[in-house]
């Protein structure tokens, strides 16, 4: 019987292999940040031990840094000694950090395919749950514990008991204003939660087939909020396409194209679960509760929790609405939104500002609300500027800022206040994910620029 | 790392699924660089309200917590059991558990153990009606017991090994050098490094 893909990537990993045990998998690269690697660096001094490759490590600075004064000292102490530190460990063990202020800074998961790091067939881990945004490439990447970090950091493997496969397959055409956030947004509203836990998720198909390499990254972030630590898509053309020319591009290119070749499910390979979803019948997606699997069509109403029959999720609904302050029945483009948030690694590179900036192009946002526009590297802002898109936000009214995970986890300044409500690009909406007491929208740049303008969760068929 | 071979604690009815990593430890208490200290974040938005179990006797002092399904989804912060260790929880039971979050409990010997719904739900009711029930937890039986009732649920041999003997998983790996060293030997040359800077 023919192997999936994640079978293949895992088998050409396995350093040891025991009845009994989990496998020792080898892990390619191993990305880093300032938030969930301190504590490693700490354990591997106490035990005298070194990074056994720090070639194949790189860290940058995302979670905590400010997008604004990036020039002056960070302002919170706290923040600062966790920058700090990261800094120090890094100059101890050998590593290669991209520091605020650096042209290459920005979110882990921006950086690494735009340095070229980021190939397929390779094992990528990170103290980061978005780190299966690398499976776009055809990667098997997935977040890892600080432990686990640590762990990477001494031995350069992992053991890791092999999961299961499902394959979600996406047939047919996105309608226009239909983006690969609404995709996953369907598919996670579709499977729930905690659907993807112990499966690696393949997905499939041509509507798969026809998203661009940004978008699906896209589709393979948010893996995690269907409970799947790692997704993948296998690489074509677009891939090979997107990576040439990066600075980390094989120097022995077609040797590396032969081997990404090899990278595909067989076609008598087995899943373990198999989903189709019809693409044509898709429509941009929001979320109206405290999580992500809590989603509708932008055109319907926050539902009623009496018509759920699972008492779990009946209870979980009800007290989603008392947290976001909605009444069933409401239909959803009637919510007004505070505050409207373009970036993430879900949302911040440059084919998301740019189709955002499109429709934001001459116009106003709302008096009634905020826009924040954060990209996802320095680069990814550079770019922007190089295009004008910058002006194009600010002249609309929007903050235009500099790169890091900012709104998304609110581990910086850039916050919801108790009570506030966003439409947000980001990838959680969970209870005071964005600030304390805030409310979280999760939607696509379309409808995130579209909102801004109108002042109510809207999509640009609206305008 | 601790052993963990039996606990006899009191148990903690939290009435909830998807409790997610945000829930556990929101992310402004993640700034520390250490190890300890995290308890102050345990729960942080729900514990502002009196009537969370956490604010009333004698569930405060509780150690094995008894949580809805989807126990720990959302973000890889091992925080999130750092923060549950050192509030003093030792055990916590769900019907499902997020995978990261599984893990890094495993890593820092905080056990987690998987019973049924309908389990968990009688679970509640029995820790409900005596707040200072004991409730036992054996990895030597792989067992939870309360009243006269004896749960039996399932962990596999290795994990299970590993937390009653409380060992440290980089130890046991760094005990495999040959193999990695023999598995670099052979590793293709298309893979890309960091270093030298491009």
């Amino acid at each position: 019987m023919g192997k999936t893909l994640a079978e293949k990537i895992w088998q050409e990993h396995v350093v040891r292999s025991v009845a009994g045990e989990p496998d020792l998998i080898y892990i390619d690269l191993h990305l880093i940040h300032e938030v969930t690697s301190a504590q490693a660096f700490d354990g591997l001094r106490l035990s005298g031990r070194k990074v056994r490759r720090p070639e194949l490590t790189l860290a940058t600075e995302d979670h905590n840094t400010p997008t604004q004064n990036i020039d002056l000292p960070i302002a919170d102490p706290v923040s600062k000694l966790q920058v700090d530190t990261l800094r120090n460990n890094c100059a101890e063990f050998g590593v290669r950090i991209h520091s605020l202020g650096d042209i290459d800074q920005g979110i882990v998961h921006v950086v690494g395919p735009q340095l070229g790091l980021t190939q397929p067939g390779m094992t990528i881990v990170c103290g980061d749950s978005h780190t299966s945004t690398h499976g776009a490439f055809g990667a098997l990447a997935f977040g890892i514990g600080t432990s686990e970090v640590e762990h990477v950091l001494a031995t350069q493997t992992l053991p890791l008991v092999r999961p299961k496969t499902m394959a979600i397959n996406v047939e047919g055409e996105l309608q226009p204003g239909v983006t690969a956030k609404d995709v996953i947004l369907a598919i996670i509203a579709q499977i729930g939660t905690g659907g993807g836990q112990g499966y690696v998720l393949e997905y499939r198909g041509s509507a798969i087939k026809a998203l661009s390499m940004e978008a699906r990254m896209t589709v393979c972030n948010m893996s995690i909020e269907a409970g799947a630590r790692a997704g993948l898509i296998s690489p074509d053309e677009k891939t090979f396409e997107y990576i040439k020319g990066k600075p980390h591009a094989p120097a022995d290119w077609d040797a590396a194209v032969a081997y990404w070749n090899t990278l595909y499910t067989d076609a008598d390979a087995k899943f373990d679960v198999e989903i189709t979803l019809d693409a044509n019948a898709l429509a941009p997606f929001v979320t109206w509760g405290t999580n992500p699997g809590q989603g509708a069509p932008l055109n319907g109403e926050v539902p009623n929790p009496a018509l759920i029959d699972d008492p779990e999720e009946r209870g979980a609904a009800e007290r989603a609405l008392v947290y976001m302050d909605l009444t069933a029945g409401t239909p959803l483009k009637n919510i007004a939104i505070d505050t409207v948030f373009l970036g993430s690694c879900t949302n911040g590179r440059i084919e998301d500002l740019r189709s955002a900036a499109a429709i934001l192009d001459g116009q106003k946002i709302a008096s009634s609300l905020r826009m924040l526009v954060v990209p996802g590297s320095a680069r990814v802002r550079l770019q922007a500027e190089a295009e004008g898109l910058d002006k194009i936000f600010m002249a609309a009214g929007a903050e235009w800022r500099n790169a890091g995970c900012s709104m998304c986890l609110g581990m910086n300044p850039d916050q919801l206040a108790p009570g506030e409500r966003s439409a947000s690009t980001s990838n959680r909406n969970f209870e005071g994910r964005q600030g304390k007491g805030g409310r979280t929208h999760l939607v696509s740049p379309l409808v995130a620029a579209a909102t801004a303008i109108r002042g109510t969760l809207s999509s640009p068929a609206d305008l | 790392m601790e052993k963990f071979i039996t606990h006899v604690g009191t148990a903690v009815p939290l009435r909830r699924s998807n409790v997610d990593t945000d829930q556990i430890i929101p992310a402004v208490y993640l700034k520390r660089v250490t190890r300890s200290g995290f308890e102050d974040g345990l729960f942080a938005a729900w514990r502002n309200d009196p009537e969370f179990i956490l604010n009333k006797e004698p569930y405060k002092h509780g150690t094995i917590l008894v949580a809805g399904a989807d126990f720990g989804t959302g973000s890889s912060r091992e925080h999130a059991v750092w923060a549950l260790q050192n509030y003093g929880f030792k055990v916590i039971i769900s019907p499902r558990f997020a995978d990261i979050f599984r893990g890094n409990s495993a890593k820092g010997g905080l056990l987690t153990i998987i019973l049924p719904q309908d389990q968990v739900e009688a679970l509640w009711r029995a820790i409900e009606a005596d707040p200072s029930l004991p409730v036992r937890v054996s990895l030597e039986e792989r067992t939870v017991s309360y009243g006269s009732k004896t749960l039996p649920f399932e962990m596999d041999e290795y994990t299970r090994w590993r937390l009653m003997e409380g060992l440290d998983d980089i130890g046991l790996t760094l005990k495999q050098t040959d193999s990695i060293d023999a598995f670099e030997q052979a590793r293709t040359a298309v893979k890309p490094a960091t270093l030298p800077i491009r």
